[in-house]
């Protein structure tokens, strides 16, 4: 797999993460690296392997339909930035 | 001898016998980080006054016949991506350096019923990504062996402070060796349960399907102590899972006679420091006078554990990430004038260059276009990992090796290649992707006078025997009973 | 040239469970701000969610009213985006293998005959918070008490060719919803809310057009409408030669038409991956019975029983099935008064004319059984009439009045003592000497009208039969 610094900076955007220029350099050097090292994986074969997906065979880990919250109002805005009338506040979205 | 070089186990049994209090227990080991930790950094937080409140509560519970478990008035260090209420849980990142979260872990919580002292919170990665400390945004940690040197991570702290003797028994958490490597760094044991046999409930998760939280101590016993208390199905956390009661007799009575021990060739082939190699194989021979047999046998998955590892890992770690965004809690950006701007500078400017390169692989391998070249092929290169340790428990009863094909780096020295810090992961992501336990135990020395250790494997569920095995070893030889000399 | 219209539907429904999906927090609509919220529903680190089995049990309700295969071994899947609304910055929700597939719902077609619509899945997923601008400073206000309110997201098959199809089906999905106690459907509060997928095609094409999503749409009429503004938009750019943007379009309903909000080109990457923190789901054979025979009647099987053990004509059954509100009205009061045409005819034509001259849908009707079979209960047994049955029943679901006291304390109940009607007769008898003779002479006629002098003295509150007899009685 190649990369370029345009896949870099698509790779940033996906993650809402910005570089600085030099970061991005050495990022698609880094990248590339791992990358060539992740490619080794081609060479095994997994033909009818059927992908992985829990570790352990466990289902059905369900609750019961009942209320056990009270509200908390303080508590899960004690940590917010910013605040206001009981909400978290954010930078006006435009539709 | 003083407080500060008991086991936990040496510990609790004085302070059940009255000759100890909880509260000198728990002065001692704050007295000694006061005057210590500035040398090494294990902690990011310490609860002094918190702790000495609480040690007094312990010991009140004591005495009223309310705290009964073997550990009842130790004090405890906790890494610092393990939420506690009302105390600061960083992840050692900026983006979380004023985090306090509202509620406890489980493991917490059940170290609370226990009547254990939280002493502070311990240094890591960041996120618990890296293998060497360095990735935290609060500086590193010194390897108490040898200033120079990483202790290992991500679980760095963890480890550190034990082997200084800052706390006798930390919880760390192990992704992808980050309990093992870093107990291998610093010369203690640390264990890394199987998948599901700890509640990851108030872990801040990296990679939730690999994820596992455990104990480090100076001794077998004080991990298998502590593990005793923090196992067990948590209906808090789906994936935890419900199995017959740890059996902590069982896991001190030093059973090994009669067991086949196997160990993967492949984890002595290319790579792996001469002296390595040779203490693991040292220790080989003491099982086998012990009424062990060993073999070794060909596991060459094992070079595909690696691309796999980070390929898993990543993805999950991007999406577990994505919730940082300077709205809820953590770092927000000052700069940020809309909503854009509030992720993307909020982001940048609180995470560290480790966690953003783990970002943008585990979006690489997401998008779409990639998904099934690289996010499904790992998938499938898990089940083929799980079915080889799968293969090799139908022969042996527990797999032997390195932890690391090194021992402590210097340093700086890995982190400007990310590609070769991953590497040295080789031994350990394979047990994550398979789900199954580990135990890190000290075996020797480097000429440099650097621990090495070495890890047993155990069948999914089956700590206790590994935790044997480990005190068996540990019966006959001295290496864990060596500490560095104090800064 | 003829065009043809083709829609697929993706309906939203928000589950009446007490919880959550993933958290105990209640789902109750409304509130303060931030009320029904707790760390695992807020996305605080280190938090897992851990499945309300209530939902899988409605899921799996919903697919077998819809004629669905269930998955038997179905998953989770995170779905990735950011946005303020969802504090994880991801949805938990079903992409690789949804708990329902391959149903269909039977809708009327262009020829009157039963037209099948293919439902092509049905998964679960959590609702999304809520934002709300702030005028005075300029930016937005985030509250979660919606975050993590389970959702089912039906996704219809693109088999539909007309707007009434589309209704039909809608009406149809909210019918069994309801009927299954799955969803309340409101569509004022959001439980039910439908995006309707367009395109425009030349008559015996083949292929597909490029088509557009419209959503904010939040009524039955508003689909209408929607649906004959978007395929007129595109069918005149088409003949204007002009091309179809793949987009998504927002519905105005106040203004009457619909405006791009997002071009599909540059749409998210969700970057979907199974969710790690939520175990597999296994539904046996066994299970799926059990909740098969657990389930509440669906319309038909209503409507049959209605017939069959009440006696209701076809249309009664047909009017009566039509809305949950009127089943379970009718069910309570059938209860109550056991006479099931009585009940029926009231609620078809007085509850229903109330509920259309107030302008109420039948879900926000509070008219309570207890009280429409007291009102039934008084007309039957003769203590008032009919017509002041009526007038009872107005104040009823105007006021929320008792029925029993406000009669009492209007006097309005029929007189019942004859011997209290006599005297007022004979008085009436008296002041209306003309009719009286001319009755006397033969005129038969002449007794309506003292008949109607007679009902006015009495107010109207004795029975008309009594009251004939007895005036006959008195003149003969």
């Amino acid at each position: 797999m190649q990369i370029d610094r345009d896949l870099v900076m698509y790779l940033e955007k996906l993650g809402r993460i910005e570089l600085s220029e030099e970061q991005r350099t050495a990022s698609e050097k880094d990248l590339q690296d791992i990358l060539t090292y992740i490619d080794t994986l081609n060479e095994l074969n997994t033909d009818g392997v059927e992908p992985a997906s829990h570790s352990f065979p466990v289902a059905n880990v369900m609750r019961r339909d009942e209320v056990k919250n009270a509200p908390q109002v303080e508590e899960i805005l004690k940590n917010a930035p910013e605040q206001k009338d009981g909400c978290f506040v954010v930078p006006k979205t435009v539709e | 001898m003083q407080i500060t070089d008991m086991t936990a186990l040496e510990l609790a049994s004085a302070i059940k016998a009255g000759e100890i209090s909880v509260r000198e227990a728990t002065e001692s080991f704050l007295d000694a980080i006061g005057q210590r930790d500035g040398a090494y950094h294990c902690y990011n937080t310490v609860c002094r006054e918190e702790a000495l409140r609480r040690a007094d509560e312990v010991q009140k519970g004591i005495d009223e016949g309310v705290y009964t478990s073997p550990l009842a008035g130790v004090p405890i260090g906790i890494k610092d991506n393990i939420c506690t209420k009302g105390v600061k849980t960083t992840c050692s990142s900026k983006i979380l350096e004023n985090f306090v979260p509202t509620y406890d872990a489980t493991v917490v919580q059940r170290l609370h019923d226990a009547g254990l002292v939280m002493l502070g919170k311990l240094n890591m990665d960041e996120f618990a990504m890296g293998s060497t400390t360095e990735t935290s945004a609060t500086g590193v940690t010194h390897n108490p062996w040898n200033n120079d040197r990483v202790p290992g991570g991500s679980s760095g702290g963890a480890a550190a402070a034990v082997a200084a003797k800052l706390a006798p028994v930390t919880l760390g958490s192990d992704t992808g060796g980050s309990i093992r490597q870093p107990a291998s760094f610093c010369g203690v044991c640390g264990l890394k349960p199987t998948y599901g046999a700890v509640s990851r409930y108030g872990l801040v998760a990296y990679a939730s399907s690999l994820d596992q939280i455990g104990p480090f101590g100076r001794t077998a016993d004080d991990c298998a102590a502590l593990f005793s208390l923090i196992e067990g199905k948590d209906e808090k956390d789906g994936t935890s899972m419900v199995n017959p009661k740890f059996d902590l007799e069982k896991a001190l009575s030093g059973e090994i006679a009669g067991k086949k021990i196997g160990i993967p060739e492949d984890y002595l082939g290319e790579g792996i420091a001469p002296e390595v190699k040779a203490a693991v194989l040292a220790a080989a021979e003491e099982y086998k006078k012990l009424g062990a047999t060993v073999e070794t046998f060909p596991m060459p998955i094992v070079r595909y554990a690696i691309p796999a590892y980070y390929i898993i890992a990543c993805a999950e770690a991007c999406s577990n990430l994505s919730r940082y965004d300077g709205i809820k809690y953590g770092y927000k950006s000052p700069n940020a004038e809309n909503l854009m701007d509030t992720y993307i500078k909020s982001r940048s400017e609180g995470f560290g260059m480790e966690v953003k390169r783990r970002i943008m692989l585990g979006n690489f391998v997401l998008s779409s276009g990639y998904y099934d070249a690289y996010y499904n092929k790992a998938l499938k290169a898990k089940k083929l990992i799980q079915q080889a340790f799968f293969d090799a428990f139908e022969t042996y009863d527990m797999l032997l090796g390195p932890v690391a094909p090194t021992t402590a780096l210097k340093i700086g020295e890995s982190l400007s290649d990310p590609l070769k810090m991953y590497l040295g992961d080789i031994y350990t992501v394979m047990i994550n992707i398979a789900g199954v336990p580990s135990m890190a135990i000290p075996c020797g020395f480097d000429k440099e006078g650097m621990p090495v250790g070495m890890q047993i494997i155990g069948k999914p569920f089956c700590e206790a025997e590994i935790l044997s095995a480990a005190k068996v070893y540990q019966s006959v030889t001295d290496f864990h009973k060596q500490s560095p000399k104090a800064e | 040239m003829e065009w043809e219209i083709v829609m697929g539907l993706e309906v939203h429904t928000e589950l009446a469970t007490k919880t959550k999906i993933f958290c105990g927090c209640s789902t109750e609509f409304g509130g303060a701000p931030n009320t029904h919220v707790c760390e695992i529903c807020s996305g605080m680190p280190g938090t897992l969610p851990l499945l309300n089995e209530r939902v899988v049990e409605f899921a799996v309700r919903t697919g077998l009213a819809t004629n669905c295969q269930i998955t038997q071994k179905n998953k989770f899947d995170r779905k990735n985006y950011f946005y303020p609304d969802l504090p994880k910055a991801y949805q938990i929700s079903q992409l690789y293998l949804p708990i329902c597939r391959n149903g269909y719902i039977e809708v009327k077609g262009a020829d009157g005959e039963p037209k099948k619509i293919g439902i092509h899945e049905i998964h679960m997923e959590e609702d999304a918070g809520k934002l709300m601008h702030d005028e005075f400073e300029d930016c937005t206000l985030v509250d979660y008490n919606r975050c993590g309110v389970p959702l089912l997201e039906i996704v219809s098959e693109p088999d539909f060719r007309s707007a009434e199809e589309v209704i039909d089906y809608l009406e149809k999905l909210r019918a069994i919803l309801q009927f299954t106690g799955v969803s309340d459907c409101k569509m004022q509060e959001g439980s039910l809310r439908a995006d309707v997928n367009l395109s425009v095609r030349p008559k015996g094409q083949k292929e597909f057009g490029t088509r557009t999503e419209m959503k904010n749409l939040n009524s039955f009429h508003a689909i209408s409408r929607a649906i004959e503004y978007e395929a007129r938009r595109q069918i005149d750019l088409l003949e204007d030669g002009e091309a179809v943007v793949q987009e998504t379009r927002r519905w105005d309903d106040n203004k009457g038409y619909s405006y791009a909000m997002r071009s599909k080109e540059d749409a998210q990457d969700y970057k979907y991956f199974p969710e790690p923190d939520l175990p597999p789901i296994e539904i046996s054979d066994a299970r799926i019975e059990e909740i098969r025979e657990s389930m509440p009647e669906l319309p038909e099987q209503k409507k049959r029983r209605y017939r069959e053990e009440l006696g209701l004509p076809e249309y009664d059954t047909e009017i009566l099935t039509g809305n949950m509100a009127f089943v379970t009205l009718f069910e309570e009061t059938v209860k109550l008064c056991d006479s099931p045409k009585d009940v029926a005819n009231w609620i078809m034509g007085e509850v229903m004319k109330l509920l259309n001259d107030s302008g109420t849908l039948p879900e926000d009707m509070t008219l309570a059984p207890a009280k429409l079979a007291a009102v039934i209960q008084m007309v039957k047994s003769g203590k008032i009439n009919r017509g002041t049955g009526k007038t009872v029943l107005e104040k009823v679901f105007t006021d929320g009045v008792d029925p029993e006291s406000y009669v009492k304390e209007n006097n309005l109940a029929q007189i019942t003592d004859l011997g209290a009607i006599r005297p007022v007769l004979e008085e009436v008898i008296a002041a209306n000497e003309k009719s009286v003779s001319e009755y006397k002479a033969g005129k038969t006629q002449a007794m309506g009208y003292i008949m109607g002098q007679a009902m006015r003295a009495l107010k109207g509150k004795a029975p008309a039969q009594e009251v004939q007899k007895m005036l006959h009685e008195l003149l003969d």
